[in-house]
């Protein structure tokens, strides 16, 4: 017995020491990992002294209650019912009053639903349009507008129509391919070995962020969906399947790329309306 | 002074006849019934926790640049709610460790949720009376997940913007109302202004109220209909038997609660979680890579992940492939989840109440359904990880995500199948324990000749108890009851005294309906049938 209250009292000995000790790693700067080590023995130490004070001090033992099989109240059912009916019954007798109450209640429910619409703009066309406009530069995410020199063969460049750096949906990438390898769409589509697809995965809407040069794959991190580009950026592993849509380019007077038009087709996952 | 105050109050209150009760109440004792209370003593680390962060977050999405502590982040520019989480971690005193504690103190919130419900579920402790608090319990998993997520989305970093990301287009997929549902919940199309305000208000507000809500009924529950308890010696279905709640159960408990608070704030300090300022602030064109979800949602990763390449198209019209994997799984594991107590009863024809618990063996089918959609559910979680496994056993992706197509379907019910021959086997045998059963009674489920002893459904024979129940009279003249085994085992004491004999015997035959009564001695200051001498 004596031995217990030794450890218990050595237990929250520690604690005390602990947390005089966290005051102190806190007053002269803070340390993350000194600070974890000193909680855990601050709280562990009251932890323990708890434990073996339940364990060596106080009454053990195993006590027995009864307890209802049925936890019901059977005898004051009938009170119950007749109190709610009793109340029920003069409500009943003016149908139009209770029925006046319901609609009024309901209506006020319906019109107050309707502030719900206020949390977003209206979805319409949105979702089937990027920011992509005939003559829009091609431009980095710093705003750089790209030569098809700029860009290395056989590798990717993230680009963005021109002022709308930051649009989420018009993300692009253009693809430099190497000699010999072509897509299947429209041949006015592409400028000198450039090609576009959306950035955006049609599976769940990651950015397709990396690019297997041997195999010319475009890969998906979140999911794993790949878009082979020679066959036009189609799904040929992973949950995505649609290919990436490809964006018309062209060059400009200053020999940028530019777009030829937005998208036509809606970019990135799908959704119950897509065309 | 305690009793001075206790007086205050019973003056204005009356609590006296629930404290009376409430000192005296009695909470079994096994390591499987603490999985609760460690999801307990989570939620008030989160919320302490929490409340410090509260002070230093800003849910802003306003553009800034960082001139903060962190060297590598110098002059990068992020929204303010990236800024303030890194800077909460480098600059705040005591920051990190209770951002990172804030962290741990969620995945083990889940996860003793998760345990918890894995040992109501296969104890079959969500029996008639206790459907209710299972429901309870259901939505508090659901509501965990859910502020889980938000809260992980909050710092807007890569990886948080990744998983917004996702959420998004799996709120598109729903059918027909999928556009309208996540403009409104995003305030527009992704990536919009409004969510990281919504998600903070939701994630510190709204849902932590609906759960302390839930699990202030949650408690108020079990105190009303008691626990449950595994059969044994002494236990019926009309009684509990345990320590009382004071003082040695609350010992115990509050043991419990900065056991689990030293655990979850030393990882706090000393083991990283979620480090923002690694992954670097959202970049709407930049994913990292690879990407993995907290623990929790690596199931729904998982189903994303391995889902085939296929959706419903028709009349213009289409069920994208997110919707199947990231809404139908989820939806129809928390439905089959909300049902399971009312579909058990229905197909068992079982609708009598319970208060002593299954094992395993006693409902193979229950069992053999749990093993199969556990197992469904950690081959998912495996899956989510299915980039990482390809890199380190050098196989290719598709060649991973192949094999789990095939072993996600197949192999749970292979699992359930085994386990069903296996509960009845052990249910045929005499063997006791798993270790036990020869080899030959599971290959030939009938056939091992030796025959358990009669026992009930429990697995346990009140029958055989040799006990008997003694009332017997105080010192100050209240009386008691014991529950007293004849062959000198383990005595229970009624856990709190009546003002008379009846009251008393009562009380007993109502918790041992089936044992007898032994007449007491006169009420003579004799103890020779009051209880035995225990040693505490």
């Amino acid at each position: 017995m004596n031995q217990g209250r030794v450890r218990i009292l050595a237990a929250f000995g520690a604690s005390m020491l602990a947390s005089i000790g966290l005051t102190v790693v806190y007053a002269v700067g803070g340390d993350p990992q000194i600070e974890g080590a000193l909680l855990g023995v601050a709280l562990g130490g009251i932890a323990v002294g708890l434990v073996l004070f339940g364990h060596h001090m106080l009454p053990g033992g195993q006590f027995v209650e009864p307890r209802d099989i049925v936890p019901h109240a059977t005898a004051e059912r009938p009170g119950v019912e007749a109190a709610f009916e009793a109340g029920v019954e003069p409500i009943e007798r003016r149908r139009l009053i209770a029925a006046a109450f319901a609609a009024s209640v309901g209506l006020l429910g319906i019109a107050a639903l309707f502030p719900i619409r206020s949390l977003g703009s209206r979805p319409g066309r949105t979702l089937f349009r990027t920011e992509w406009r005939r003559g829009r530069r091609a431009v980095t995410d710093a705003g750089r507008p790209l030569r098809v020199d700029d860009l290395d063969l056989n590798s990717v460049v993230t680009v963005f129509p021109e002022g709308h750096e930051d649009a989420a949906d018009s993300q692009t990438l253009l693809i430099r391919l190497p000699d010999g390898v072509t897509v299947p769409g429209p041949s006015n589509w592409s400028v000198n070995g450039v090609v576009a697809f959306s950035k955006v995965c049609t599976h769940a809407g990651c950015p397709v962020g990396l690019y297997q040069a041997e195999t010319q794959e475009l890969f998906c991190p979140c999911h794993q969906s790949t878009f082979s580009v020679p066959e036009g950026a189609k799904p040929t592993f992973g949950p995505a399947t649609r290919p990436l849509p490809q964006l018309p380019i062209g060059l400009d007077d200053d020999g940028f790329v530019i777009a030829l038009s937005d998208y036509t087709e809606p970019v990135g996952p799908g959704f119950w309306n897509r065309p | 002074m305690i009793s001075r105050l206790a007086r205050w109050i019973d003056d204005r209150i009356g609590g006296s006849a629930f404290a009376e009760q409430a000192l005296s109440k009695i909470f079994p004792d096994h390591w499987s019934f603490m999985l609760g209370e460690i999801a307990l003593y989570s939620f008030v680390v989160l919320v302490v926790t929490g409340i410090f962060l509260s002070f230093f977050f800003d849910p802003s999405v306003a553009e800034t640049t960082y001139h903060g502590a962190y060297p590598p982040l110098q002059g990068t520019s992020m929204s303010e709610a990236y800024r303030s989480v890194v800077e909460l971690s480098y600059d705040v005193r005591a920051g990190l460790v209770m951002r990172q504690a804030h962290h741990w103190a969620a995945i083990v919130f889940i996860a003793a949720i998760v345990v918890h419900l894995l040992r109501v579920f296969f104890t079959g402790a969500f029996r008639r009376p206790r459907e209710i608090n299972w429901i309870v319990g259901v939505t508090l998993l659901i509501l965990a997940f859910f502020n889980g997520f938000t809260g992980y989305s909050l710092p807007d970093d890569l990886l948080s913007g990744t998983g917004l990301r996702i959420a998004y287009s799996i709120a598109l997929s729903v059918p027909v109302i999928g556009t309208w549902m996540a403009f409104l919940i995003f305030g527009g199309e992704f990536p919009a202004e409004a969510i990281i305000p919504r998600l903070f208000v939701t994630h510190i507000l709204i849902v932590p109220g609906a759960i302390v809500a839930l699990i202030s009924v949650h408690l108020a529950l079990i105190w009303r209909q008691k626990h449950t308890d595994f059969p044994a010696r002494g236990r019926r279905e009309g009684n509990v038997v345990g320590p009382k709640l004071w003082p040695t159960y609350a010992a115990f408990s509050m043991g419990l609660f900065f056991a689990v608070s030293a655990v979850i704030m030393a990882m706090g300090g000393l083991v990283q979680v979620n480090p923002v300022w690694v992954y670097g602030p959202f970049r709407v064109s930049e994913v990292p890579s690879p990407a993995q979800p907290d623990w929790w949602l690596g199931w729904l990763e998982g189903a994303l992940r391995i889902f085939p390449p296929w959706e419903a198209r028709a009349f213009g019209h289409e069920i994208p492939n997110p919707f199947y994997p990231g809404v139908l799984v989820p939806t129809v594991t928390f439905g089959a989840l909300y049902l399971w107590p009312f579909l058990e009863a229905r197909f068992t024809g079982d609708r009598g109440p319970h208060h002593l618990l299954d094992r395993a063996r006693d409902h193979p089918v229950r069992t053999a359904f749990g093993v199969t959609a556990l197992s469904f559910f950690v081959l998912l979680q495996v899956a989510a990880s299915n980039d990482l496994l390809a890199h380190r056993l050098d196989a290719s992706v598709a060649t991973i995500s192949w094999t789990f197509r095939i072993v996600v379907p197949v192999v749970p019910p292979l699992l359930g199948y085994v386990t069903y021959r296996l509960m009845t086997a052990l249910q045929a045998s005499a063997a006791e324990r798993f270790a036990e059963l020869p080899l030959r009674a599971v290959l030939r489920p009938a056939g091992d000749g030796a025959k358990r002893p009669e026992v009930d459904v429990a697995g346990y024979a009140p029958s055989a108890d040799g006990a008997e129940l003694i009332v017997y009279r105080e010192p100050d003249g209240r009386w008691r009851w014991c529950y007293r085994p004849l062959d000198n085992g383990v005595e229970l004491r009624s856990n709190k005294s009546y003002v008379s004999q009846e009251a008393a015997e009562h009380a007993a035959l109502r918790a041992y309906p089936d044992t007898p009564l032994a007449r007491p001695a006169e009420a003579s200051g004799s103890t020779s049938s009051g209880p035995r001498p225990t040693s505490g």
